[in-house]
């Protein structure tokens, strides 16, 4: 017995611990390695040199930063997703946040002319957030009222339209594709120290919501029917699972590019290893689990970006579907799966 | 399908489980030899649909720089007219609109077979990663500069089709379900598109243009090249494909209800598999992988008919003319300039699939 209650919180160590050394990994490692303990030195404020300093907390803690708290919000809002639509192909791109930030940023660089990153990151903000009120609206039309097949198919059509519209403009607008292409690859590498600030209050709200929603999830599992016969409010824990998606997934996308991916896979390795655990589909435990499983994946990859190809850099948007990617076809070929 | 122990020879309205309301009324048919549902609704939908794709085909061939009136045509159609009607309309707007026709129907065809196979209204072959492998494939040859002799049309179905073996090999552990098949085919779609997205970033903006113009959907500047392969394709893979149709209502019912019924759930899974698989394969490397298409006209389809799953026949039927449709107005839109196809069927069908997801009425039949 005390060998099973122990699985889970081993589980919750040795993720934590990889986490952690993927951190100092990315505050170490770069186009100028520093050795681990000048890096542990210069966090505790007194750095060997200027030069250590300046790289560690100019350039590689606001980027490790960065990647800790937009990998979560993918994670999170992944496993909300899947949750909320009890559909294992969701992936929080699905109620149109992505499709809603490429737009923005499209219209944004291609008919208004902005330029700097800092204005199109609140315009691909709000693009995803005025995209998922459209889908949540209309996902509710109709006399059945929202069904999750009903919001994910409204998401997948107004994901289909914005996406037409950005393809039109981008195809027509050399210099809107030019910006458009750099941000849809997905990187990190643009961070400095205001980045993570801008984003962190939606962030934060966003999680506490998610987190919150985690006990009617379980309930939701059963069926709409039996979820509301056991007491739950469909209709709120929806509304705080979508908004609590869309702050998550808006503002991580906003800054990093469209990598909903991540959040697509996650929450499936969680399961994998929750269900190896001995905790079974509890979202109150596969929400953290697939929060902290998003960063690392998002982290490593990062680091394989800076080192492969040095002194230039690959997208991690591009390097975390190449560790992600047969990781996950891996795991989804030894387990039999838990269905959601 | 539904076998009727009585022999009489008159159809009955059969009002019972199969049938969703009085107004999708079905009818079982028990002649001695032959039985079978009749569902009139289906088959007058199919007759729509037929009626409006091919009246969307003759309007796209008399459209152009020179116009040609609606009967001369369907007169140039068989061979008889003036030459250089004839000329103009076999030799430069033929190949466009069965390209058209023909990969449309075969994006609804097989969008119907992966969506009940999975029994998920989301999976379509995009999910499995066939487009994406394709687009990987055809990126890579516009940007590293392969396409000299290969041809974007053979790479593209190079791409699919092999993307479609890796992905059944990965998924094979002692047989397969669809649901390991989906799940493996979005790992190796995400792959292909980081691949996909890496080239258009690295490439230059001209060869990113022309990528991102392949990767949307185009039928501009087809020929004769490209309808060849697609219409000996389809002839084989469509009669394959209704066929199955039957063969898929009791996988729609799980895999163990469905060995139960006396279906042989692995070889019938492997062949619509590759059924889907060939029709998207042939059809994304003529047309490229127009949008939304194999996703939204089975759905749309099985809305109108009103029935639980999405039809076979009425699928295709609405992706034709889906294509068909988008491209007239996608060449007629903005006048001067051609927009690709794909911007037009994504703009087109998504208010189709929100208008009927929002008059579904009753609780079930939005899903």
């Amino acid at each position: 017995m005390t060998g099973k209650r122990l699985r889970p919180v081993l589980l919750v160590t040795s993720l934590g611990a990889v986490l952690a050394g993927l951190c100092l990994l990315s505050l170490a490692l770069g186009a100028a390695n520093v050795p681990p303990d000048q890096v542990v030195q210069a966090l505790f404020g007194d750095a060997p040199s200027r030069f250590v300093d300046n790289i560690v907390w100019s350039a590689r803690v606001p980027r490790t930063a960065l990647a800790l708290t937009a990998g979560a919000a993918l994670g999170l809002s992944g496993a909300l997703m899947q949750a909320l639509t009890r559909n294992p192909l969701a992936d929080p791109g699905v109620l149109g946040v992505s499709a809603g930030a490429s737009f923005a940023i499209v219209v944004a660089v291609g008919v208004l002319g902005v330029t700097s990153l800092y204005g199109y990151v609140w315009f691909a903000f709000a693009g995803a957030l005025i995209a998922t009120v459209v889908v949540y609206l209309l996902g509710g039309l109709g006399r059945s009222g929202m069904t999750p097949v009903k919001l994910a198919l409204a998401g997948v059509a107004v994901t289909s339209l914005l996406w037409s519209f950005t393809q039109a403009i981008v195809l027509t607008d050399v210099d809107a594709l030019d910006r458009f292409r750099f941000w849809s690859a997905g990187s990190l590498a643009d961070a400095d120290d205001g980045t993570v600030w801008r984003v962190l209050p939606f962030l934060v709200i966003g999680a506490v919501l998610a987190l919150a929603c985690a006990p009617a999830l379980n309930s939701l599992a059963l069926g709409d029917d039996v979820a509301a016969s056991l007491g739950r409010r469909l209709g709120l824990v929806r509304l705080a699972g979508v908004a609590a998606i869309t702050l998550l997934t808006g503002a991580a996308v906003a800054v990093i590019g469209p990598v909903v991916f991540i959040g697509l896979v996650v929450p499936h390795v969680a399961r994998v290893l929750a269900q190896s655990a001995g905790i079974g589909p509890d979202q109150r435990w596969l929400l953290p689990l697939s929060a902290v499983l998003a960063p690392s994946l998002l982290l490593a990859a990062d680091i394989l970006g800076r080192l492969v190809a040095r002194p230039t850099e690959i997208q991690a948007g591009v390097l975390v579907a190449f560790i992600g990617g047969p990781f996950f076809i891996a795991m989804v070929r030894r387990r039999n799966l838990a269905e959601v | 399908m539904t076998h009727s122990k009585t022999t009489a020879l008159k159809t009955r309205p059969d009002t019972g489980s199969s049938s969703r309301s009085s107004h999708f009324r079905t009818y079982r048919l028990a002649f001695p030899p032959v039985s079978g549902v009749f569902r009139p609704r289906l088959v007058a939908l199919c007759a729509v649909l037929a009626a409006g794709a091919f009246l969307l085909f003759c309007w796209g061939l008399s459209m152009g720089d020179y116009p040609i009136a609606f009967a001369d045509v369907v007169r140039a159609l068989v061979g008889s007219g003036d030459p250089g009607t004839v000329l103009v309309v076999e030799e430069l707007r033929l190949p466009r609109a069965l390209v058209g026709l023909l990969a449309g129907t075969a994006f609804g065809v097989s969008g119907a077979l992966f969506q009940t196979m999975t029994r998920n209204p989301l999976a379509s072959p995009d999910m499995i990663g066939l487009t994406q492998g394709a687009g990987a494939a055809v990126v890579a040859g516009i940007v590293l500069g392969w396409d000299g002799g290969l041809g974007t049309q053979t790479l593209g179905l190079f791409g699919a089709l092999a993307t479609a073996l890796i992905v059944y090999l990965l998924a094979w552990r002692r047989g397969t379900t669809g649901y390991r098949i989906i799940l493996v085919g979005i790992g190796v779609a995400w792959i292909c598109t980081s691949v996909t997205d890496y080239l258009v970033a690295k490439g230059g903006r001209f060869q990113a243009q022309a990528a991102l113009g392949w990767l949307v959907g185009n039928l501009n500047g087809r020929t004769w090249d490209q309808v060849g392969p697609l219409a000996i394709a389809l002839a084989v893979l469509l009669p394959t494909a209704l066929l199955l149709g039957r063969l898929l209502r009791t996988l729609q019912l799980g895999n163990d209800v469905a060995t139960g019924l006396g279906t042989r759930v692995q070889p019938v899974r492997l062949a619509i598999l590759l059924t889907g698989v060939g029709l998207i394969a042939f059809a994304t490397a003529s047309a490229g992988p127009v949008a939304f298409v194999a996703l939204a006209a089975p759905q749309i389809a099985q809305r109108l008919a009103g029935t639980a799953w999405p039809p076979t026949v009425a699928s295709g039927l609405t992706g034709a003319l889906v294509v068909l449709g988008g491209d007239l107005i996608a060449r007629t839109l903005v006048s001067g300039t051609e927009l690709p196809v794909g911007i037009v069927t994504g703009v087109l069908g998504a208010p189709v699939l929100l208008w009927l997801l929002a008059r579904a009425n009753r609780a079930g039949s939005g899903g």
